[in-house]
């Protein structure tokens, strides 16, 4: 650790040598490359390939729904496709995406570091994810996992045993990674800043990436606790959570929750970061409220830690413990509205620029409010106990997580894609790719919320048949979202290998990441990178043309 | 002619909260409310919902506004203007959703409260009627739910969860025992038989004592907004009075395995004639026949439960049961293939028609 400190002096001549210029050849990201840039792309190609196939699989779980009898599919593999569906989008797209693409790719250049703080560490936790994930997607050939991804006993120790174990040793990998990577950015955050940047001068991707890494340290250890005693329960006929022998089925929900509720955190809290980021840039305008979005990120992490339950109000929960937690859920939605309010008076005045990236950020900000709103509705406990595993809930969780989180990954993919490439995307494709996404999900979740309160329970492969003409009609929705991801898979490729090149500041953006070129150097400036002390300080007064008091304007004439 | 700002800001506010009223008064998004405290949990819904809408609005407008009116110009490279903050502002949109949030969970407790979510196994301070108790000694449970001078037993109360008895309500009605399994109800009658579905007296209290036989269930009667997970081991409860005679859907709401989305059944609210008619039926089978479980469940349809009632009626050993339920299974995947799409008659038990 302290090596890696001082190597890396902010305000030391670089070393020379031709190691520290120049790029890396093609075939490195195939390699245990120690490199963050390297690893975060690898993180982002790697989770997004996982993002295709959970998408493959919850449109298969749609053409079963698209009428009400069970007959595409059987009800055993019905369960195991929404069951693993859940389970790699959750553990292999959104969670590793946030955090382990986005932040290894810009915490140091956001700090003004040369790399993150245990280097090594870092590739060894990206290469947990593809092993976990093949894992995962091979058990069909042998015996899926279809328990739901809760996978609450006892069920999940009588149903598909040998999914159910390799279930287990799949997301502990991928919790052990999660847990590696939140390590490696918690010390690079507090440690490796340059000389000069305070706290609260830091990015706020920096702030949320400090709270979601705290969240992942504090609760992933109580889930693989779990998983381990449920492992033993399967393995060797322990009865830690098995009724039959006087074990106790709700402790593990408990547990479960510990870290799964959390998890909503650790996958919304990079994501706000980066549309905290974002939305200045295209806006032209300085974030509103820095320091009441930086505190209100640690709040979040705070607060995330003791609503857990609210998953469990009709469970075997005691009456005082679902009011506790009922309350707690509730206060949540405050720091979340800061956040959200902040965003929209952002954008309040601005100069807007309607690109790909300034859209997916505003379809997050749109989209996360409903989820946000069904929230603090799913928090009360009576209305709870009516929509609790209803399709109410997986409308609610599409909106914050797909609405969210995924706009705000795709706002980040396109906002960083010349940085990480090199290359500018094409806007048309990405304009298309938006309007279909924001229709198809709609189109998709809305009625769910009407699905939901009427009386369709989730997790089932058959339903009440008055219900199929609006299943049919959220069936369309998420072909259409399926067909979404085409332009922009294409736009992405095609921009990859023959895009037009992307100068070193395409957006004229204050962050430091984009006071470098593009792709960033292997040590990520030539030379020392610049103190900015205030990188959201675009406003129309001119300023003088140094590094440390700069303003928007001034970067339209003479990038840097 | 330019109208002010203020006003335009005003006649959206008007506008916004007006949209949020109606839709929330009338949304007509949540099924028939058939008990007495449904109604409640419906106004907390359209209040939730006013609030949500009307926030939405605003959020959505600003943003969309935004888009429009401060869209970047071709050629345009000036920034906009250099404001970090406004703390009046900040402080007014922390303190609104904070009050906000404050005002719907002291609601949602108070409607809580009404419901009986507070006290689950209050029995009202009354000791219980002794069919009720002649039914918890009959063995559905593992340990006493009553002590020997009528009390309830604190251990069982301690681990009771669910929706109880609402603040000053005497002894229940009605108490029938629930067992959940794969991938059926069973109903348990003080009165000494079985049903497969639930048949309950119009506007009285009726309380459900309910356990699993094998994994996670939940019992959800979305006509009455009520739910529960039914847990092997462990005790939960139920109490509701419904208000509207019917037919509604019973439906496990907890993934309890392939065959989760058919475990369906219905509750039947009667008048009190027939109620009592029904209930006479059922007590006449069940001396006639001496039998009366084998009478209370459908034979149309491959005699799906009979294993399941056989070896309850025998009272043999659980794991003697798991194996019967799995033929059970059997048969039961035989007919849904038979029939190929969901049958509602496969879980319409009706023991009526069993009798005749």
């Amino acid at each position: 650790m302290t090596s890696a400190i001082t190597e890396n002096p902010g305000a030391a001549k670089p070393p020379s040598g031709p190691q520290h210029k120049g790029h890396h050849p093609w075939w490195i990201y195939f390699t245990f490359c120690t490199d963050h840039k390297v690893i975060g792309i690898q993180y982002l190609v790697t989770t997004f390939i996982f993002y295709l196939i959970g998408g493959a699989l919850a449109t298969a779980v749609r053409a079963e729904l698209a009428t009400p009898a069970s007959d595409l599919v059987s009800r055993e593999l019905y369960n195991q496709l929404f069951t693993v569906h859940a389970t790699v989008m959750i553990f292999l797209w959104i969670v590793p995406a946030g955090t382990g693409a986005f932040a290894n790719f810009l915490l140091p250049l956001q700090l003004g570091a040369r790399d993150m703080a245990f280097p090594k560490l870092n590739a060894v936790a990206f290469w947990m994810v593809p092993p976990a994930g093949l894992m995962l997607i091979g058990s069909f050939l042998i015996e899926a996992p279809g328990s739901g991804w809760t996978s609450y006993p006892p069920l999940s120790l009588t149903n598909n045993q040998t999914g159910e174990l390799i279930w287990i040793l799949s997301v502990l990998l991928l919790g052990t990674s999660s847990i590696l990577g939140a390590v490696n950015f918690g010390t690079t955050i507090i440690k490796m800043r340059m000389p000069g940047l305070k706290f609260n001068q830091m990015p706020l991707f920096c702030w949320s990436m400090l709270a979601a890494s705290a969240l992942v340290l504090i609760s992933t250890p109580v889930l693989a606790g779990a998983l381990i005693l449920l492992s033993f329960d399967l393995i060797v006929g322990t009865n830690f959570f098995n009724p039959a022998g006087g074990g106790e089925p709700v402790v593990y929900q408990h547990m479960f929750w510990f870290y799964s509720h959390p998890a909503v955190y650790i996958m919304i809290l990079p994501v706000f970061g980066m549309i905290s980021e974002i939305l200045p840039v295209h806006a032209r305008k300085p974030i509103f409220g820095y320091l009441a979005i930086a505190y209100s990120s640690l709040t979040i992490s705070f607060l995330g830690l003791i609503v857990w339950a609210h998953h469990m109000f009709t469970s075997g929960t005691p009456s005082w413990l679902r009011m506790f937690f009922m309350v707690a859920t509730m206060i949540i939605a405050v720091p979340t509205g800061i956040k959200v309010f902040s965003w929209v008076a952002t954008l309040w005045g601005g100069k807007i620029s309607l690109n790909s990236a300034m859209l997916f950020a505003m379809g997050f900000l749109s989209m996360f409010v409903i989820g946000g709103l069904s929230g603090v509705m799913v928090a009360s406990v009576p209305f709870d106990i009516h929509v609790h595993d209803t399709y109410f809930i997986v409308a609610h969780l599409h909106y914050v997580l797909f609405g969210g989180s995924v706009f705000g990954l795709y706002a980040g993919i396109y906002h960083w894609f010349p940085k990480m490439t090199g290359r500018m995307m094409n806007e048309t494709w990405g304009r298309l790719h938006f309007v279909l996404t924001l229709v198809g999900f709609n189109l998709c979740f809305m009625p769910m919320h009407w699905l939901g309160l009427q009386g369709m329970p989730r997790r089932v492969a058959e339903y009440d048949p008055q219900f199929a003409t609006v299943n049919l009609v959220c069936s369309i929705g998420s072909f259409l979202l399926a067909i979404s991801t085409l332009p922009f898979l294409y736009n992405a490729i095609h921009a990859w290998i023959a895009g037009p090149k992307a100068s070193g500041n395409p957006w004229n953006a204050l962050g430091l990441e984009w006071q470098t070129t593009s792709p960033p150097p292997i040590e990520n400036w030539e030379g020392d990178p610049p103190l900015i002390e205030d990188s959201y300080a675009y406003g129309s007064k001119p300023g003088k043309k140094s590094v440390t008091a700069l303003k928007g304007s001034d970067l339209w004439k003479t990038p840097v | 002619m330019d109208i002010p700002v203020t006003i335009l800001t005003l006649l959206a506010g008007i506008a916004i909260t007006l949209v949020s009223l109606w839709f929330g008064l009338n949304n007509n998004l949540l099924p028939l409310a058939a008990t007495n405290t449904a109604a409640d949990v419906d106004t907390l819904f359209n209040v939730m919902l006013t609030i949500s809408i009307g926030l939405f609005l605003l959020v959505q407008g600003l943003i969309v506004i935004s888009a429009i009116k401060f869209r970047r110009q071709p050629g345009d490279e000036s920034d906009g203007p250099p404001i970090h903050g406004n703390i009046p502002l900040e402080i007014l949109w922390t303190a609104i959703p904070a009050v906000l949030v404050m005002g719907i969970s002291v609601y949602s407790f108070d409607i809580y409260n009404q419901m009986g979510g507070l006290d689950p196994m209050n029995h009202g301070g009354h000791s219980m009627e002794p069919q009720a108790q002649v039914a918890m000694a009959s063995g559905s449970f593992e340990g006493p739910m009553l002590l020997a001078d009528g009390t309830v037993n604190p251990e069982y109360k301690k681990y009771a969860a669910g929706v109880g008895a609402a603040p000053g309500a005497a002894a229940p009605d009605v108490t029938v025992n629930v067992k959940g399994l794969q991938y059926a109800w069973l109903f348990n009658y003080p009165e000494g038989f079985i049903s497969g579905e639930l048949h309950v007296p119009v506007n009285k209290d009726v309380q459900l004592d309910m356990e699993g036989q094998d994994v996670l269930h939940a019992f959800w009667v979305p006509e009455f907004r009520l739910k529960q997970d039914v847990i092997p081991g462990k005790n939960t409860q139920l109490r509701f009075t419904p208000n509207k005679a019917g037919t509604y859907p019973i439906v496990c709401a907890e993934l309890c395995g392939p065959y989760h989305g058919a475990m369906r059944s219905q509750v039947i609210v009667h008048d009190e004639a027939d109620y009592d008619a029904w209930m006479q039926t059922q007590i006449a089978a069940a001396n006639v026949e001496g039998k009366a479980i084998a009478m209370a469940l459908p034979t149309s349809n491959g005699n799906l439960l009979d294993p399941i009632v056989q070896a309850m009626d025998m009272d043999i050993r659980a794991e003697e049961l798991a194996q019967l339920q799995a033929s059970g299974h059997e048969q039961m995947d035989h007919s849904l293939m038979d029939h190929g799409s969901m049958d509602h008659s496969l879980m319409n038990h009706d023991p009526a028609m069993a009798l005749n």
